[in-house]
C-alpha cells in the first residue's frame, strides 16, 4: 500500500500558512448539516469536540468514563511547552520545532511537528482565557520552567497539576457546548468497533456500559482521541482503564499503526513494590530541574543502603555518582527521558541500585533545598542564618514548587522526600507510536481520523517533557478545525448516515459475537491475571532493552498465553448488565495476534 | 495480614442493597484499591460475583474512586483519596466497613459505584468562561495578581468526586460549586460572566435535589484535596450581590 502523508510542499515555515489559507473549507449552512463523532474526551477529544461544535458541526462524543472530566490526561504533571519566548531566553518556533525534531531522534513527521510548534502559542493564549489558572510571576505575568532535552524555559504550569487544569479548561468549553445543544454526550459508553461503509467511516458500535446494550451511532466522520497502548506492559503510568480497544478496533478495520515499537519509559516513576501491585505512578520530570540523580560509587555503600545499614544522607559527596551530571553536561539532570531511563538502567545493572530489589536510584532535593533557602534568607535580610533555618526556608520554596509530588511519594512509599532522596526508577508511559495519520491527521481509512497520543505523528522515537499536552491540545483545538474541512467538503451532498446499512448490522453482530464468545469461554482465570502476565512478558522481553532472541521468545510465550485466554478465561456477571470485568482489556488477546 | 471486610453489595439502583461480610490476606504496603483486587481476585476464583467499585487513575487525581471508608469518605487519611489510602493504616483483625457515596442526587449504579451525572449538569449551566477557540488575546495581556492566581488554582484543583456531597449530612454540593465559582469568578477572564454563572450554576444545584448548607463543614474537612469553606462564604456573597444587587431575574 503506497501511503502520502500529504505534507504541502513549499518552505517549512510556510507550510501550515499557506495550508490554511487554502483548504477547502465548508461553509456555516453545511456545517449544520455535517455529523462528527469524537470518541474520547481527553485533551485532544474534548478540545476536538468543543471547537467542532462552536464552528456549527453537529457533534456526539463519547467517553467510558461516568464523566468527560476523568480523562487520562488530568494526571499529566509538569506542564505544556509554548514557544512563547517569555522568558527572553531565545526561544523560537524554530527552536522548539528542533528540539522536538532531535529529541525524537529524527524519527517524527517534520511538517507536522513545526506546525506543533507554531500553534503552541495559541493554546497557552486559549488555556488562559479559559481560566487556566497557570503559574504567575509577582508581576502577574506568566511563569515558566526548564524540562529534559532543552535549554530554553518554556513550559507553561499549575503546580504539578497542569493536565487537570488544561483538561478542565478543555471539559468546561465541551460542557458549554453540550449545554447548547451542540455536542451530544454520551458517557459511560465504550466504542468497540467502528463501521466503514463504502469505504469510508461512517459511525461506530459502542457498548451502553450501565446496561450492556449495544448501540449504532452514525456520522460524516469519526474522530479517535482515545490514547496510547502503554497498558500493553500492564504496570505504566496509565490508567487502569485506557485498554486501547478503539484503536485496535480501527486497526482490524484496515487503519494502520505506525511505530508501535515507540514506547516511551519515563525515568521517574515510584518503583514496583510487590506482585499484587496494580500501576506505577510518575514522579514529574519538572522535579529534575531540582533533583539530582546519583547512586553511591562504592558497592559497599550500595549493600549497605540495600541492608538499611547506612542511609543515603550518610554516603560523602565524594562517593556519591551524579552519573547524568558527568556524562552529559551540558544537559546535566534535564536529558531527555530516553536518555535519562537508559542510565538508570546502566546503573543498575552495574548492581549500584539502591533498594531492596536493586532497581532504583536517588532523586535527591538537598543540594537545591540549600540553594533555595540561602536565596530566601538573603531576600529576608537574614544575616549569617544557621543551617537549620536555611533548610526550612529551602523546604518551603520546594513545596511551593512541587508540594503535591512530596505528598503524593510519601502517600505512597511512607518515605519523607524532604529529608531523605526520593528512590526513582523507570516505567512505561506514553506511546510515540500509534495510528498513521497524514498531515490532515487523517488515517489511511478516509473519514477516519486520530489524535492526540492515539496518533504517531509529532514525537518521533522519544518524546520531550511537556509535549504530549501540547499535542492532544494543538490537534483539538488548531489542527482538526481545518484539516477535517479537506474531508467533509466533499461531503456537503451526503445525507445523513443511516445506522440501518447494512455495514452497522454487520459490525454489531461482530461485536455481539465477540463479547458473546468471551462470556461463554467458562474458564477459571480472570481477564485480569492474563493481562498481569501479558505485561510482565512485554516488560520483560520488549522493555528498555530489545534483541532478537529475546523478541521470538516473547512472541511464543504471548502465543501460548492467547491459546491459553480463549481456553480458560472465566468472565464473572452477565453481559446485559454494569459488569466492570467486561470493560477490562478483553481486547488485549486480538492485540496479541499483532506480534504474530 | 487478615482483615474482615463489610462490604455494601447492591445489584442495581432497583433492587435493595445490604452489607455482606468477606476476608481478605493483604499486606502493608498495597493500596486500599489493591487490596480490593485481591479480594476480587479471590471471589473470581470462587466463581462469585466481584464488588464494583470505580478506579482509574489509582494516583489521586482523576475523582472518581468514590467510597466511605469507616464511616468517612476515601478513609481515614485527610488530604487524601481512596486511591492513595495505602494498607499501612491498618492492622492484622481490624474490621473494615465499605459503602458507596450515600446521597439522594448520587442514585447507586452497583455496589460502591453511584452516578455523579448531576455534577456534570452543574458544571454545564455556566460552569465556564465563554469563549470560543481562537478568540484568545495574547496570555500575558492581562497581568493576574499571583495570589489571587494561587486561590483559583486552589480552588481549581476540585476534582469532582462527589466527598463533600457525601460527607454533608444534607448532602449540599455547595463546596462544589463554589469552588468553580471561585476558581472563576477570582480571574478576571472569568469576571465578566460571574453574576450569570452565580445564578445559573445555583439553580441547576437546586434542581437536582442537594440539600441546603447549614455550615456544618464535613465537605471541608473530608475534601481530599482540601478546598476551604472560605469558597462557599464567597458563593454565598456573590449569590445575594448577582440576586439583590442586580437587574437579574432569579
Amino acid at each position: 500500500m503506497k501511503l502520502d502523508g500529504k505534507v504541502p510542499s513549499g518552505d517549512l515555515a510556510d507550510k501550515w500558512t499557506t495550508y490554511k489559507s487554502t483548504c477547502p473549507i465548508v461553509a456555516p449552512h453545511n456545517k449544520r448539516r455535517l455529523d462528527v463523532i469524537v470518541v474520547g474526551t481527553g485533551l485532544a477529544g474534548a478540545s476536538a469536540a468543543a471547537s467542532l461544535a462552536e464552528l456549527g458541526y453537529n457533534v456526539k462524543a463519547f467517553t467510558f468514563h461516568d464523566s468527560p472530566r476523568r480523562a487520562h490526561s488530568i494526571a499529566a504533571q509538569g506542564g505544556i511547552n509554548a514557544a512563547k519566548n517569555y522568558a527572553n531566553d531565545g526561544d523560537s518556533v524554530y527552536r522548539l520545532f528542533y528540539d522536538t525534531i532531535k529529541g525524537g531522534d529524527y524519527r517524527a513527521r517534520e511538517g507536522n511537528v513545526h506546525r506543533l510548534a507554531e500553534v503552541s502559542n495559541n493554546i497557552i493564549d486559549q488555556c488562559v482565557a479559559q481560566g487556566v489558572p497557570f503559574a504567575r510571576e509577582y508581576g502577574g505575568l506568566l511563569e515558566t520552567r526548564s524540562f529534559g532535552g532543552v535549554q530554553v524555559s518554556r513550559t507553561f504550569y499549575a503546580r504539578g497539576q497542569t493536565g487537570q487544569q488544561l483538561l478542565i479548561g478543555a471539559y468546561q468549553a465541551l460542557s458549554r457546548q453540550i449545554h447548547i445543544g451542540k455536542v451530544e454526550m454520551y458517557n459511560r459508553h465504550e466504542m468497540l468497533d467502528v463501521v466503514i461503509v463504502d469505504g469510508k467511516a461512517r459511525g461506530i458500535i459502542t457498548r451502553n456500559l450501565l446496561n450492556g446494550k449495544i448501540e449504532r451511532f452514525g456520522a460524516h466522520a469519526v474522530i479517535l482521541a482515545t490514547g496510547g497502548y502503554g497498558n500493553v506492559f500492564y504496570l505504566s503510568t496509565n490508567a487502569m482503564n485506557c485498554n486501547v480497544t478503539a484503536a485496535w478496533r480501527a486497526v482490524k478495520r484496515g487503519a494502520l499503526m505506525a511505530n508501535p515499537c515507540y514506547t516511551q519509559i519515563h525515568p521517574t516513576c515510584i518503583p514496583v513494590s510487590g506482585d499484587y501491585q496494580s500501576k506505577l505512578t510518575l514522579m514529574s520530570e519538572s522535579l529534575r530541574n531540582d533533583g539530582r540523580v546519583w547512586v553511591p560509587q562504592k558497592m559497599e555503600d550500595v549493600k549497605a543502603i540495600r541492608e538499611g545499614k547506612k542511609k543515603p544522607v550518610d554516603i560523602p559527596e565524594a562517593d556519591r555518582d551524579y552519573y547524568l551530571e558527568r556524562r552529559y553536561p551540558s544537559f546535566g539532570n534535564l536529558v531527555p527521558r530516553d536518555v535519562a531511563s537508559r542510565a538508570a538502567k546502566v546503573a543498575c545493572d552495574e548492581g549500584r541500585g539502591v533498594n531492596a530489589s536493586g532497581l532504583a536510584v536517588f532523586l535527591d532535593f538537598a543540594s537545591a533545598i540549600q540553594r533555595y533557602g540561602s536565596s530566601k534568607a538573603h531576600a529576608q535580610g537574614l544575616e549569617h542564618p544557621d543551617k537549620a533555618t536555611i533548610t526550612r526556608l529551602g523546604e518551603e520554596v520546594i513545596e511551593e514548587k512541587y508540594g503535591n509530588l512530596f505528598q503524593m511519594y510519601e502517600k505512597i512509599t511512607g518515605d519523607n522526600p524532604y529529608k531523605t532522596p526520593m528512590m526513582i526508577f523507570p516505567a512505561v508511559h506514553y506511546t510515540m507510536g500509534g495510528l498513521w495519520v497524514d498531515y490532515n491527521l487523517e488515517t489511511n481509512i478516509p473519514g477516519l481520523f486520530a489524535l492526540g497520543e492515539a496518533n504517531f505523528s509529532d514525537h518521533g522515537a522519544n518524546r520531550l517533557g511537556a509535549s504530549a499536552l501540547m499535542q492532544g491540545l494543538a490537534d483539538g483545538y488548531f489542527v482538526i478545525p481545518y484539516t477535517i474541512g479537506t474531508f467533509l467538503s466533499g461531503e456537503i451532498r451526503s445525507d445523513k448516515v443511516d445506522t440501518g446499512h447494512e455495514a452497522f448490522a454487520l459490525a454489531e453482530k461482530e461485536v455481539q459475537d465477540r463479547l458473546s464468545r468471551l462470556m461463554n469461554i467458562g474458564g477459571n482465570q480472570s481477564v485480569e491475571s492474563f493481562h498481569r502476565r501479558l505485561g510482565l512478558t512485554m516488560w520483560d522481553y520488549c522493555g528498555m532493552a530489545r534483541n532478537e532472541e529475546g523478541l521470538k521468545k516473547a512472541r511464543q510465550i504471548i502465543r501460548d498465553l492467547r491459546e491459553e485466554f480463549y481456553r480458560d478465561l472465566y468472565v464473572p456477571g452477565t453481559q446485559d448488565e454494569f459488569n466492570p470485568e467486561l470493560e477490562k482489556p478483553t481486547e488485549s488477546p486480538t492485540l496479541w495476534s499483532s506480534v504474530k | 495480614m487478615k482483615l474482615n471486610l463489610k462490604i455494601w453489595r447492591q445489584k442495581n439502583n432497583s433492587t435493595k442493597g445490604g452489607f455482606k461480610s468477606y476476608q481478605v490476606d493483604a499486606n502493608t504496603h498495597m493500596s486500599f484499591l489493591e487490596m480490593l483486587d485481591v479480594l476480587n481476585e479471590t471471589l473470581i476464583a470462587k466463581k462469585e460475583e466481584p464488588v464494583a467499585f470505580e478506579h482509574d487513575c489509582r494516583e489521586g487525581i482523576c475523582g472518581v474512586c468514590s467510597m466511605v471508608i469507616d464511616g468517612q469518605t476515601h478513609g481515614p487519611w485527610k488530604g487524601t483519596t481512596t486511591c492513595q489510602l495505602h494498607m499501612r493504616e491498618f492492622k492484622e483483625g481490624d474490621t473494615i466497613t465499605i459503602e458507596p457515596f450515600r446521597a439522594k442526587s448520587f442514585p447507586v449504579v452497583k455496589d460502591l459505584v453511584v452516578d455523579r451525572s448531576a455534577f456534570d449538569r452543574i458544571i454545564q449551566a455556566g460552569g465556564y468562561i465563554s469563549v470560543n477557540t481562537g478568540q484568545a488575546p495574547d496570555g500575558n495581556a492581562i497581568p493576574v495578581e499571583r495570589e489571587k492566581s494561587s486561590f483559583a488554582f486552589e480552588a481549581a484543583a476540585c476534582i469532582g468526586c462527589g466527598a463533600c456531597v457525601a460527607a454533608c449530612p444534607n448532602a449540599s454540593a455547595m463546596l462544589f460549586v463554589s469552588a468553580k465559582v471561585s476558581h472563576l469568578g477570582l480571574l478576571p477572564q472569568g469576571d465578566v460572566e460571574h453574576s450569570d454563572r452565580v445564578l445559573n450554576m445555583v439553580k441547576q444545584m437546586d434542581d437536582e435535589g442537594f440539600g441546603r448548607c447549614s455550615n456544618v463543614t464535613a465537605c471541608e474537612a473530608e475534601c481530599p484535596k482540601e478546598i476551604s469553606v472560605a469558597n462557599i462564604a464567597r458563593l454565598n456573597r456573590a449569590y445575594f450581590g448577582a440576586a439583590l444587587g442586580s437587574e437579574k431575574k432569579v
